[in-house]
C-alpha cells in the first residue's frame, strides 16, 4: 500500500498520538485489533458483503453531461457517494469501525458529528449491529442540521448537545474524547474523519479508500484511462483522502482539495486550514490548524457544518508539504452557486460540503480542454441543507 | 536534587494545589498563590489556560474559558509566575497543553520559565512517545518535565515513565477527566502499588481529590496529593479566599497528623 504512516503514526512530520496517558493503551489496543482484522479474510469478506448489501456499493461514477456542457471544457464525472445508504460517504467508515468495535468486544459507541452525516452513519451502523450509541453534537450544529438529529434519534442514538466553545464540530470532538477518557474500557470512539491520534487517520482512510478504488476501476473501464484531476472538499478530510489515496502512485493524476472559504479568506471567518493555517497540535494529532498567535484554537466559519473545523488530517498536511495535492478555498457564496448549479443542470441536490467541490470543478473545467477528465467526489446529498439554503437564497416556501 | 524533588521528605506528605492562572483575574492569582503557600502547600501548579482542554472536566474548562476571555496569554502567565515568586518561595510548576508551548517555541518557553522561577512542566496531552523533543529542552534548562500515569497504563508504560519523568510522577487517580468526585477510585491502591514497584520517584495522586478524607486516603498510598477543581470551586464561592484558606489549612493539618500511618 502506498503512503503508510510510520510506526509512530507519522506521515512525514504530521500525525502522532498527543493524547492523555489514559487513552494510550486504548490506542495500542485499537491498532492491534485493526492489524488483526486486516489479516483476517473473514472480516474483509463481511465488510465487503455489507458494503454491497447494506450500503449499496459500488456507487456509480456518473458522467455529468449537462454540467460538462455548461462548463464547456473538461469532462466532469461525479463519484456518487450521495447514493450510499444514509446519503453520504461517512457510512463506509462507520461500518468498518462498527465491525471492528464488535470484534473488540466493545458494547458502547461514541461519536462526534458536525453536519450530522457521521452521526447518522454511526447511529445506523449501531442500530444494525445492536450497539449502544451516543453522539456528541454542538448546539449550533443541532440547530442548523435538525433533520439529521431526528434521524439519529429514530435509530435509537442518544444525541448529547455540546454547549462549550464555538458549539460546533471541534467542541463535539473535545467532549467525545472526554467521554472516551472516562469510559475507555467498554467504549469505542468511532471517530468520523481522518483526524485524531494514530491509528485513526490510517483506519478511517483505509475504510474510505473504497471510494478511490472503485472510481479508479470505473474510470479505467469506461474511458480506458486515468483521470487528470480529482476534486473533493476538505474539512477533516475523509472523503477527499478516500478518493485521493488509491491514486497516490499515479503521479499524473492531480489532487485538488477544496476547503471552506467561508465569508472570504481576508475576513478570517473561514475554515481554510491548509490554505492559511500553521502547524500545531489539536485533538491528538500534529497537523495544520487555525490558531491565534498564542496557540489558542480559533473559531472557524463555514456555511457547511461538516467543513467547519479548525484542523485537518495529517495525511493532507503531508500531501500539501510534498506538493502531492493542491488546496484551494471556495467561499459560502460560491458554494451556494455550486449547489444551485448541480440541482438545476443535473437534478442532483448536493450536500453543501460537496457543493464546494462542485463549484471549483466547474470553474476549473472551463479552462481545460475537452479531452481532460475530472472526477469530483459528490460526498453527500443535500436534503439536510434545504433549510440553510432556502434562508441564504431568500427563497419563499 | 531539583527544587521540586527537595519538597519530598520522609514523614511529610506533599500538598500540591492547582489553580488556573488568570482566574478570576491576574491579581487574584497572585493573592491566591500567597494564600495557598500560607496554608501549607508545598508546590503550586499554575494552569496556563487553553481553548480546548480535553483532559479537563467542567470546572477547569470553565475557569480556563473565563481566563481566556480576559485575554490571559502564556506570556501573562509567565509574568504572574514571576510576580508570585517575588513574594513566596513555594516551587511553581506550569500545567498546560502542548499547543501553546509549541506556538511559543519550546526553547524560548523553557528559558522564560526558568527566568520566571518556574521549576517544572505538566503537559497532559504529551505522552512520553511525543515528549522527546520537549524533554531535551527541559533537561538543558534544568526544568522538570513531569509525566503522568493512569490506572490504564500497562507495566511497560509505567517503566518508560519511571525512567523519564523528572521531579515526581503524576498519578491520575481514576479513568477520567479532572473534577470533583464523591469518592476515590477503588482501583487506586493497586495502581499505586504497580508504579511503586517500578519507580523510586515521588508519586503524587491527582484528579478527583476534593475532600480532606480523599487527601488522607491518597496520601496513605502516595507521597503527595494534588487538588485542583475543588479549589477553583472554593475561589468561585468566596472571592475573599477565606474558604480556600480554611480548606487548605485543614488538609495540611490532617496530612500532618496522619503522617506516620498508612504505608502499603
Amino acid at each position: 500500500m502506498p503512503c503508510r504512516p510510520d510506526v509512530s503514526g507519522y506521515f512525514g512530520n504530521y500525525g502522532g498520538k498527543f493524547v492523555p496517558e489514559t487513552l494510550m493503551p486504548a490506542l495500542a489496543e485499537l491498532e492491534g485489533a485493526y492489524a488483526d482484522a486486516l489479516a483476517d479474510a473473514a472480516f474483509q469478506k463481511q465488510f465487503d458483503q455489507l458494503c454491497k448489501d447494506f450500503i449499496g456499493r459500488p456507487t456509480p461514477l456518473y458522467y455529468a453531461e449537462q454540467l460538462t456542457k455548461k462548463s464547456g471544457g473538461a469532462i466532469i464525472l461525479l463519484k456518487r457517494e450521495d447514493l450510499a445508504h444514509t446519503g453520504a460517504h461517512k457510512i463506509n467508515n462507520a461500518l468498518g469501525q462498527g465491525l471492528l468495535a464488535k470484534r473488540m468486544g466493545k458494547t458502547r459507541i461514541i461519536a462526534e458529528t458536525g453536519a450530522g452525516q457521521h452521526g447518522v452513519a454511526t447511529a445506523t451502523v449501531c442500530a444494525m449491529l445492536d450497539l449502544e450509541c451516543i453522539v456528541y453534537m454542538g448546539t449550533e450544529d443541532i440547530k442548523r442540521q435538525a433533520p439529521n438529529v431526528q434521524r439519529m434519534k429514530l435509530m435509537n442514538a442518544e444525541v448529547r448537545p455540546v454547549d462549550s466553545g464555538s458549539r460546533t464540530l471541534k467542541d463535539a470532538i473535545n467532549e467525545a474524547i472526554r467521554d472516551w477518557v472516562s469510559n475507555v474500557k467498554d467504549t469505542h470512539y468511532l471517530l468520523g474523519s481522518v483526524v485524531g491520534p494514530h491509528p485513526y487517520p490510517m483506519i478511517v482512510r483505509d475504510f474510505q479508500a473504497i471510494i478511490g478504488r472503485e472510481a479508479r476501476a470505473q474510470v479505467l473501464k469506461a474511458y480506458n484511462r486515468l483521470p487528470d484531476y480529482l476534486v473533493a472538499c476538505v474539512g477533516g478530510g475523509s472523503n477527499s483522502i478516500g478518493l485521493f489515496h488509491p491514486f497516490y502512485n499515479d503521479k499524473d493524476v492531480k489532487f485538488i482539495g477544496v476547503e471552506a472559504g467561508g465569508l472570504g479568506l481576508k475576513t478570517g471567518k473561514h475554515s481554510a486550514t491548509l490554505a492559511t493555517g500553521k502547524v500545531g497540535v489539536l485533538h491528538g494529532t500534529k497537523s495544520y490548524l487555525m490558531e491565534d498567535e498564542h496557540g489558542q484554537i480559533m473559531e472557524t466559519h463555514s456555511i457547511s457544518a461538516g467543513l467547519d473545523y479548525p484542523g485537518v488530517g495529517p495525511e493532507h498536511s503531508f500531501y500539501k508539504d510534498s506538493d502531492r495535492a493542491t488546496y484551494v478555498a471556495v467561499n459560502d457564496e460560491e458554494t451556494l452557486e455550486g449547489f444551485k448549479l448541480l440541482s438545476n443542470t443535473e437534478g442532483i441536490i448536493p450536500a453543501l460540503e460537496s457543493a464546494h467541490a462542485i463549484y471549483y470543478a466547474v470553474k476549473m473545467a472551463k479552462d481545460l480542454s475537452k479531452d481532460k477528465l475530472i472526477i469530483v467526489n459528490l460526498s453527500g446529498r443535500g436534503d439536510k441543507d434545504l433549510g440553510i439554503v432556502t434562508q441564504a437564497l431568500g427563497m419563499k416556501e | 536534587m531539583s527544587e521540586i524533588t527537595s519538597v519530598f521528605k520522609p514523614d511529610h506528605k506533599a500538598l500540591i494545589a492547582y489553580v488556573t492562572a488568570g482566574y478570576p483575574d491576574k491579581t487574584a492569582t497572585v493573592n491566591i498563590a500567597a494564600a495557598l503557600a500560607e496554608g501549607g502547600c508545598d508546590i503550586i501548579e499554575l494552569g496556563i489556560p487553553f481553548s480546548d482542554p480535553l483532559a479537563d472536566g467542567a470546572t477547569i474548562q470553565h475557569a480556563s474559558y473565563l481566563a481566556l476571555q480576559q485575554g490571559i496569554t502564556p506570556q501573562i502567565c509567565l509574568d504572574i509566575a514571576a510576580e508570585i515568586r517575588q513574594i513566596i518561595t513555594t516551587p511553581l510548576v506550569f500545567m498546560t497543553y502542548y499547543n501553546p508551548i509549541l506556538r511559543y517555541g519550546l526553547e524560548a518557553f523553557c528559558k522564560e520559565c526558568i527566568k520566571a522561577g518556574v521549576s517544572g512542566l505538566i503537559v497532559p496531552d504529551l505522552p512520553p512517545e511525543e515528549g522527546l523533543e520537549l524533554e531535551k529542552v527541559t533537561h538543558k534548562h534544568n526544568l522538570d518535565l513531569i509525566y503522568l500515569l493512569a490506572p490504564t497504563s500497562t507495566d511497560q508504560r509505567i517503566g518508560t515513565v519511571a525512567a523519564r519523568s523528572r521531579g515526581f510522577i503524576y498519578l491520575v487517580s481514576l479513568t477520567g477527566v479532572t473534577g470533583a468526585r464523591s469518592s476515590l477510585s477503588p482501583e487506586l491502591k493497586g495502581f499505586v502499588k504497580r508504579v511503586r514497584a517500578k519507580s523510586d520517584l515521588p508519586l503524587c495522586v491527582g484528579f478527583g481529590i476534593s475532600k480532606v478524607e480523599h487527601a488522607l486516603e491518597a496520601a496513605a498510598l502516595a507521597d503527595g496529593v494534588i487538588i485542583g477543581s475543588r479549589l477553583i470551586n472554593l475561589i468561585e464561592e468566596d472571592t475573599s479566599l477565606a474558604a480556600l484558606k480554611s480548606f487548605i489549612t485543614s488538609v495540611r493539618k490532617a496530612l500532618n497528623e496522619k503522617k506516620n500511618t498508612g504505608e502499603v
